[in-house]
């Protein structure tokens, strides 16, 4: 224990005789682990909450398409997707987009007609008869409205249309509700100027969850102009939104694998004169080779694992105490409406460990493979050069 | 204090910080339950379908009932306009029965 710990003590003196450069080497290395958590951290958290959310979405929603795109469904084939065995409530849903001129924001409005339960995340009430509404937090901050107040939106007529806001949806709940204005059912017909007997698509409550893929399949053939999506596609769909490979994360991730690949290759590629003479003096003194491996082994370690850490630290700061406000411009795309993260701390340790495994092992295993071949050469030629 | 110790110090120091975040986080995200449920809650009474992350486009705010036509669907190579499709990936042909 003691030799090692005396060989640890060389290592890092060694390494403080080259204090610059490995201090540069430890610092790029910390933040290409950071930037590469970070989009695992912030994917995974974002991934996991979706999925748990959205658990709650419909078994089943059958939209309409004609020519390719979204039509409006006609409500009599409420009653024939009803009367399909094992199905039970079929609810039309009626929602839409509006875009906001005067904050050149895009809006989703959403009709409810049945008595909702009481929502832990509105504050004050949904709307309960006509001219109501109830807004989410980011169109509240961005037309400077709060419960109580009025907002004029424009309908499909062309005229400005008033509505008195009665509650609106706490922050915890942006993810879901910042664009959203709920409205009365009737008033969002009116609003959008929808034709009698049509509705934006239904909700199909199905009893069974393993039957779910059977009612959709009998309504597609029942209905062969609709699309039923399930809700393990919904879900589905958002893990491959959130997929790490994917678009831009993968960038970022790339540029971080590669700045790290070339530091990687800086050290395999060989070891400098001054090393190798280093390397040359301690064998000639006796060190060895196994010392000079394990010399070579710690200031690897040295180096990956204090880099390995500070990058992890960064990333769990980042993402969730800053909530990943610099990967967050980069997920804001266009929208001008775009919700506050706070992001939930769900880790991955089999994630960390694997971070912690693809770039540690590998540096450590490029600082002892050069000096292997140095040490294992005659100590004299080492020492000519 | 010797270097090596100075080292293990600092090391055992990074480890505990870092082991003190992830039961930070664990907590939190026990602490939070009530606030997912409260969501879920939210999605089961509103009939919601997406999350209200990206507000740019139809096909980015309710990537999974776009129609076809679109990066979240059947459509691997389609172009893309706005920037936050870019960070969403498409889905393996023949991976979804709609």
């Amino acid at each position: 224990m003691h030799r090692h710990l005396k060989i640890l003590e060389y290592a890092l003196t060694s390494l403080g005789r080259r204090w610059k450069k490995n201090l540069a080497i430890i610092l790029v290395y910390a933040f290409t682990i950071a930037a590469l958590a970070s989009v695992l951290l912030l994917t995974h958290s974002l991934k996991t909450e979706a999925a748990l959310i959205l658990a709650g979405t419909p078994d089943l929603v059958v939209q309409r398409l004609s020519a390719g795109r979204h039509e409006l469904m006609d409500t009599t084939s409420v009653d024939r997707i009803r009367a399909i065995p094992g199905v039970g409530q079929v609810a039309p849903r009626y929602w839409g987009y509006y875009y906001d001129g005067l904050t050149d924001s895009n809006f989703t409005l959403l009709g409810l007609d049945s008595a909702v339960p009481e929502l832990r995340l509105l504050d004050g009430r949904l709307p309960a008869g006509p001219g109501e509404c109830a807004v989410g937090a980011g169109v509240a901050e961005v037309r400077h409205n709060r419960a109580g107040d009025e907002i004029s939106l424009i309908d499909g007529r062309n005229i400005g249309v008033i509505f008195e806001i009665t509650g609106v949806f706490k922050a915890e709940s942006n993810i879901l509700t910042n664009d959203l204005i709920v409205l009365g059912q009737q008033d969002l017909i009116e609003f959008f100027n929808l034709p009698a007997e049509r509705a934006t698509d239904f909700s199909v409550q199905v009893h069974n969850p393993a039957e779910v893929n059977t009612v959709a399949a009998k309504i597609k053939k029942m209905l062969p102009d609709t699309r039923p999506i399930t809700r393990s596609e919904i879900v589905r769909t958002y893990d491959a939104v959130f997929n790490w490979r994917s678009g831009m994360m993968l960038t970022i991730f790339s540029s971080a694998l590669i700045a790290f690949c070339i530091l990687a290759w800086d050290k395999a590629t060989g070891i400098s004169a001054e090393e190798k003479h280093e390397v040359g003096i301690l064998k000639a003194i006796g060190w060895d080779t196994p010392d000079v491996l394990e010399l070579k082994f710690w200031e690897g370690l040295v180096i990956s694992l204090t880099a390995f850490l500070l990058g992890l630290i960064a990333a769990y700061v980042h993402v969730f105490f800053c909530g990943a406000s610099v990967l967050a411009t980069v997920l804001k795309g266009w929208s001008v409406l775009f919700p506050e993260f706070r992001f939930i701390p769900y880790l991955d340790l089999y994630q960390l460990f694997v971070i912690g495994f693809l770039t540690v092992t590998p540096y450590v295993a490029c600082t002892i493979i050069p000096s292997w071949r140095t040490a294992i050469t005659d100590p004299d030629s080492v020492m000519r050069g | 204090m010797s270097k090596s110790k100075r080292f293990i110090c600092f090391t055992l120091i990074e480890i505990l910080a870092l082991a003190g975040m992830c039961a930070y986080g664990r907590h939190m995200a026990a602490r939070r339950d009530a606030e997912v449920r409260a969501k879920r809650e939210l999605v089961r009474a509103l009939a919601l379908t997406d999350l209200a992350i990206w507000t740019e486009a139809r096909y980015t705010r309710h990537p999974s009932q776009a129609d076809f036509f679109t990066a979240f669907q059947d459509f691997p190579s389609s172009l893309e306009h706005f920037p936050a499709g870019s960070i969403m990936g498409p889905s393996k042909p023949g991976s979804t029965a709609r």
